[in-house]
């Protein structure tokens, strides 16, 4: 019984939540609350008792990504207006497609099928199973595979951001010791002949 | 274990190549990176190599049923691999020319390979997304790489957020197939809904999610929006690697999925991709008409080509998909000979992709207007190239299944298609040339594009070399 009020209360914090994250106007405000919708999520997890998972997305999600995030939202001078333009002129189209697919989608989603009687119950493990043990073992034998893969999708990320970001351009500027040590007098100095200026 | 590792060496290699490649431009000083190149060219040949010498005699599936490796992954592997070798010959040659090279390229390219080859023997619905997102990450990425033109920035913003959207749609279509199946293996997929058909709408469902995937990647109507821009707006020499090797891929995944995973839903597929069919041979062939933007052409004719591939699915037998594996590895060789042609005749400073370049090439150079000509008449299907037997062959397939209108309409819109082919043609062969500048390129390149030429003659000759090797890799 608390058990299924505590998963509606986050269930709904959660819609919540992420719906706000689409509605609001201010990106700090959006990003906040995408920090909600994540503690929600993790709450969910642990009520299917799965605590590693929901630890790794507070820790790793809130603390650092949704960080990083919030920075660089801050450090960027998002101009709202240039990003909502044709907002009025899409919207009606939008709104039709919008409803057709949530129609269509719901007919399915939300037929008896989908009813929670047609899935098993979580299973009751003892208090000392260890999530994390379980995790590493199936991560690091049945999907080492895709485990694999992904560290190579995460290479390819790295290279490719430092491939686009750094340039060789010169675009700082530095001294040359070599080059100083061989300046001549005339590099520097020039002498110009002029007339003496008269006193009036 | 050791046996799984073993079934993946060429994959492995491959990444260890693709290190290394890494490594040595990171330390090289090299402006024109031929270290790196050559090295990158050694491994796609190293990988080809074994993908031949470990050729599997049967199917044999690896890491806990993520991973096959069959006669049809072997073959598109080794066309992957033989393809992205000419490709790289190509952009080397593009990108030494014009001034933009850069040791990445050919570290995200062997990536992309690396890619692929996940992709062509994927088991699994999580290898298929994995290899799929390590291709098109490396293909973002080249496409973006010349920072400096606003149209390659334009192309590669578009390709991003489109690929993730369709990626997003993909995994969205992969949730509620693991949902209703309780399985990623494609194998325990199909057993699963051969056993329980009941709650087969909802497999539709999931099943629409994957198609939108599917022809996202291989650029099918009405998913076809972001090809003509990627396109035109990339550079020559990754324009020429987004059109060839990535569509064996795609076809592949499409094989995955659809004939390995989701075959039981025969039925409904069929009728979605023959709408997807129609769609793409009708906006690709009538839009393509209305270019001048040579790039931009040939990309609306992917799109015709790609509604073309979808008949041999439709077809729904093992020789209609040989049909479709002859077609795609037909048009990549047609594809890459063809934007081959684009970076032979620029130069720094100028790029080849207006039609009115083409104008009186035959004057300038006869050779490679022949060759030219080769490329055109097989895209249009004109006997006896190469794409003449790959359309006759799907076509044949389609009508052997019963769908002689479909195939009645696929004529049509390919005669429509063969106009803009002609056009080329007419104006390389009856129009004065603008200036007499002289073909400045090395020779090897203006070797290997001849004999890609020459190729498309010779297997059109010979269809049934390409045929028969088409149809053991899906005799399986």
């Amino acid at each position: 019984m608390i058990e299924q009020v505590v998963f509606y209360l986050f269930a709904s914090m959660l819609l919540l939540s992420a719906s706000m994250v689409v509605v609001m106007k201010n990106p700090i405000h959006a990003a906040l609350f995408l920090v909600l919708s994540f503690f929600s999520s993790a709450a969910i997890w642990l009520l299917l008792q799965a605590e590693f998972l929901a630890i790794a997305l507070v820790l790793v999600y809130v603390g650092a990504v949704m960080v990083l995030f919030l920075f660089v939202v801050m450090m960027l001078d998002i101009n709202l207006v240039t990003i909502r333009e044709g907002f009025a002129r899409y919207l009606p189209v939008g709104i039709i497609v919008a409803l057709l697919m949530v129609t269509a989608m719901g007919l399915v989603v939300g037929s008896n099928y989908f009813m929670s009687e047609n899935y098993m119950a979580v299973k009751e493990v003892s208090a000392d199973h260890s999530n994390t043990r379980e995790l590493g073992l199936t991560l690091y034998t049945e999907y080492l595979y895709q485990f694999e893969i992904a560290g190579a999708i995460l290479l390819v990320a790295i290279i490719a951001a430092i491939s686009l970001s750094m340039s060789k351009a010169k675009l700082t500027k530095s001294k040359n010791p070599g080059d100083q040590v061989f300046v001549k007098k005339k590099d520097r100095l020039r002498v110009i002949k002029m007339q003496a200026e008269k006193k009036e | 274990m050791n046996a799984d590792l073993m079934i993946a060496i060429p994959e492995i290699t491959l990444l260890a190549l693709a290190c290394l490649v890494l490594v040595v431009d990171a330390y090289s000083k090299d402006p024109l990176h031929l270290l790196s190149y050559w090295i990158t060219q050694a491994s796609l040949l190293i990988t080809l190599g074994l993908v031949l010498y470990y050729f599997p005699e049967d199917a044999s599936i690896a890491f806990h049923g993520s991973f096959i490796s069959d006669a049809m992954s072997a073959t598109l592997k080794a066309f992957i691999c033989g393809i992205s070798f000419i490709v790289f010959l190509y952009s080397h040659e593009y990108l030494k020319e014009h001034q933009c090279l850069k040791g990445e390229y050919f570290v995200l390219g062997l990536f992309a390979v690396l890619g692929m080859m996940i992709m062509a023997s994927a088991y699994s619905l999580l290898s298929v997304y994995l290899g799929l997102e390590l291709l098109s990450l490396s293909l973002y990425a080249m496409v973006a790489m010349q920072r400096t033109s606003s149209s390659a920035s334009e192309a590669a913003m578009k390709y991003f957020v489109l690929g993730a959207l369709a990626s997003g749609m993909l995994l969205y279509g992969i949730s509620m197939i693991y949902g209703l199946t309780g399985s990623l293996q494609l194998i325990t997929i199909a057993d699963v809904i051969n056993v329980d058909s009941a709650n087969r709408m909802y497999l539709v469902y999931g099943m629409i999610f994957l198609i939108i995937g599917i022809a996202f990647k291989l650029g099918a109507a009405p998913f076809h929006m972001w090809v003509p821009d990627v396109y035109q707006g990339a550079p020559t020499s990754v324009t020429l690697f987004i059109s060839s090797a990535p569509k064996l891929a795609a076809f592949a995944m499409a094989m995955r999925i659809l004939v390995d995973g989701l075959l039981p839903l025969l039925s409904d597929w069929q009728s979605i991709l023959m709408i997807l069919a129609v769609l793409s041979m009708a906006i690709g062939n009538i839009i393509a008409i209305s270019q001048t933007n040579i790039k931009r052409m040939l990309a609306y004719s992917t799109i015709a080509h790609v509604g073309f591939l979808f008949l041999g699915f439709i077809a729904g037998t093992a020789t209609g998909f040989a049909g479709s594996m002859f077609y795609i590895i037909s048009y990549a060789l047609m594809s890459i000979g063809a934007f081959g042609m684009i970076i032979l005749l620029g130069r720094f400073g100028f790029e080849a992709d207006m039609l009115d370049d083409f104008k009186g090439l035959s004057e300038r150079s006869p050779w490679f207007a022949f060759i030219m000509l080769c490329f055109m008449f097989s895209m249009a299907g004109v006997p006896p190239f190469l794409g003449f037997w790959s359309k006759w062959f799907v076509l044949k397939e389609l009508v052997a299944s019963g769908f002689v209108v479909l195939a009645a309409v696929a004529v049509v819109f390919s005669i429509i298609g063969a106009y803009y082919y002609l056009r080329i043609i007419k104006l390389m062969y009856f129009d004065k040339p603008d200036s007499m500048t002289a073909i400045k390129a090395s020779r090897q390149m203006r070797f290997v594009l001849s004999i890609n030429g020459l190729a498309i003659l010779v297997l059109g000759l010979i269809p049934n070399i390409l045929m028969s090797l088409c149809l053991s890799a899906l005799a399986g």
